[in-house]
């Protein structure tokens, strides 16, 4: 682990992978040090935000370092957040061949294992989910789409993610969701942050 | 007394709704938004008795007018703008007692940038996780306002004035706009000559400066190793430099992860009075 300055009210803690984040975030958040009012995971980093009138920097950052990191959560005691999908993207095909499977097989490993959350990013309610048994690598499109469709389920890399909102992309799309990612209408309108469980569910 | 409601006659270049933020959702991707002048606002809040955060109009570059509908106290605080009741001036600074059908209008400022306009009560708007800041990023919150927008005003609170008057130094968002600068986390993507130039030349603020961020113009910082960096949280202040080399200081409304690296960050107390920086305007940085 090492600690980074990141100003007068935060500091960056950089880590050795997606794998390391995941577990340091639940450690930290877990953790609930004083202070610290904001953890901001992301691939390779923790992004800590104090308040320094309740504890210095520094000594946020010494608990930081002996917080010890959670390992894998365990599923049956945790709420998982169920997602129905329609197997029918348009590249659930390359995708199966990219990985030498048949396009049902690709449907039975991303709906067989639960995916948690490491960060969010590139749009409001959007949440990088990693693999809980079996990753996988999956190059992004060449091309990247100027638009995909809102509740697209994609994948590109290690992850696994839905489309919150219309939005360019270049993520393969092996289905569709009808859950809502993003709503402003909910209390909490990101359905997904940090840490959450999700299972991806079939209804072809 | 039956409260306020304020009508938008004219909105200006940019009138939003701000108060402080909705802090603790960075990890949802939601970030904090609120006034890219905080210390303004709780100014403009305490001189009309409210609660530092309450909702105020953020007024960008002036221009705003807008007509009470009963009768009310005002506060405009920020940058150096002639504040008008029916078209005489008033102080900016303190507060005004406008009756039914006054006018209101902020003139577009001689200094500074972001004027704040608060009312006893604070207006009322509706709020997203707790906030009702308009953040122009991500879309949360309540339009930005234009002719016609009606804003209701709470119930007058309890509180009295914290503040009568706030004289404030004419001479504050003159010349150059220092600002210290903590360098990290990723000073070491770049050259040592690049570190000593950021804090060394003066750095102009351009035209392309909004409430995500401002872009600095000056001689293009150099990169002392190959690659990208992934995506990483980034902090209200951070100066990023993205592979043109003309760095962007974050404000209120800044992605809550960016993957350019960032260079320093500007310190916390300082980001107002970048915020207050217009266009044209010569920025210097001051390591901290």
């Amino acid at each position: 682990m090492r600690i980074l300055p990141c100003g007068d009210k935060a500091f960056l803690v950089e880590l050795d992978g997606v794998d390391d984040v995941i577990a340091h975030h639940a450690g930290l958040a877990a953790a609930r040090i004083d202070g610290v009012v904001e953890l901001v995971p992301a691939a390779r980093t923790i992004l800590v935000q104090v308040d320094t009138g309740v504890a210095s920097l520094s000594a946020v950052a010494d608990r930081v370092r002996q917080v010890a990191p959670l390992g894998k959560v365990l599923t049956s005691d945790a709420a998982v957040v169920e997602v129905p999908v329609r197997y029918t993207g348009p590249d659930l095909a390359d995708v199966a061949a990219l990985l030498g499977v048949t396009p049902a097989e690709v449907v039975r490993w991303h709906g067989d294992q639960v995916w948690t959350a490491a960060f969010t990013g590139f749009a409001p309610g959007f949440a990088y989910l990693v693999a809980g048994v079996e990753p996988r690598e999956v190059p992004r499109r060449a091309t990247p789409r100027t638009s995909v469709p809102a509740g697209s389920v994609a994948l590109a890399g290690p992850f696994a993610g839905v489309y919150p909102r219309e939005s360019p992309g270049g993520w393969q799309v092996i289905g569709t969701t009808s859950l809502l990612m993003w709503d402003v209408a909910r209390e909490q309108p990101a359905l997904l942050g940090a840490g959450s469980l999700v299972r991806f569910v079939d209804v072809t | 007394m039956r409260s306020a409601v304020f009508e938008v006659l004219e909105p200006g270049s940019l009138s939003t709704l701000q108060d402080l933020g909705r802090a603790g959702h960075m990890s949802r991707g939601v970030g904090v938004s609120g006034a890219a002048d905080r210390s303004s606002l709780r100014l403009a809040n305490r001189l009309v008795g409210n609660k530092e955060a309450a909702v105020c109009i953020e007024v960008t570059f002036g221009g705003l007018v807008m007509r009470a509908g009963g009768a009310a106290t005002v506060a405009v605080t920020g940058a150096h703008a002639q504040v008008r009741r029916n078209g005489r001036l008033e102080g900016s600074h303190s507060a005004i007692r406008l009756v039914a059908g006054d006018l209101l209008s902020i003139g577009q400022p001689s200094a500074g940038l972001r004027s704040y306009v608060a009312v006893r009560g604070g207006f009322r708007a509706e709020r997203v996780l707790g906030s009702a800041a308009t953040d122009s990023l991500s879309g949360l919150g309540p339009l930005p306002l234009k002719a016609g927008t009606l804003i209701p005003v709470d119930p007058t609170s309890s509180d009295w004035p914290a503040v009568d008057f706030a004289p404030e130094r004419a001479d504050r968002f003159d010349g150059t706009v220092e600002l210290g600068l903590c360098l990290g986390p990723r000073d070491d993507w770049f050259t040592q000559a690049s570190v000593v130039r950021l804090l060394t030349e003066p750095w102009l603020v351009t035209s392309e400066s909004n409430r995500v961020g401002m872009r600095l113009d000056g001689t293009a910082l150099e990169r002392s190793r190959d690659g990208e960096l992934l995506s990483e949280g980034v902090a209200l202040g951070s100066v990023q430099v993205p592979t043109h080399g003309q760095p962007i200081l974050f404000l209120a409304d800044h992605p809550v992860t960016g993957g350019y690296p960032v260079v320093g960050v500007v310190r916390d107390a300082d980001v107002d009075r970048a915020a207050q920086a217009r266009p044209g305007q010569l920025v210097r940085f001051r390591r901290c």
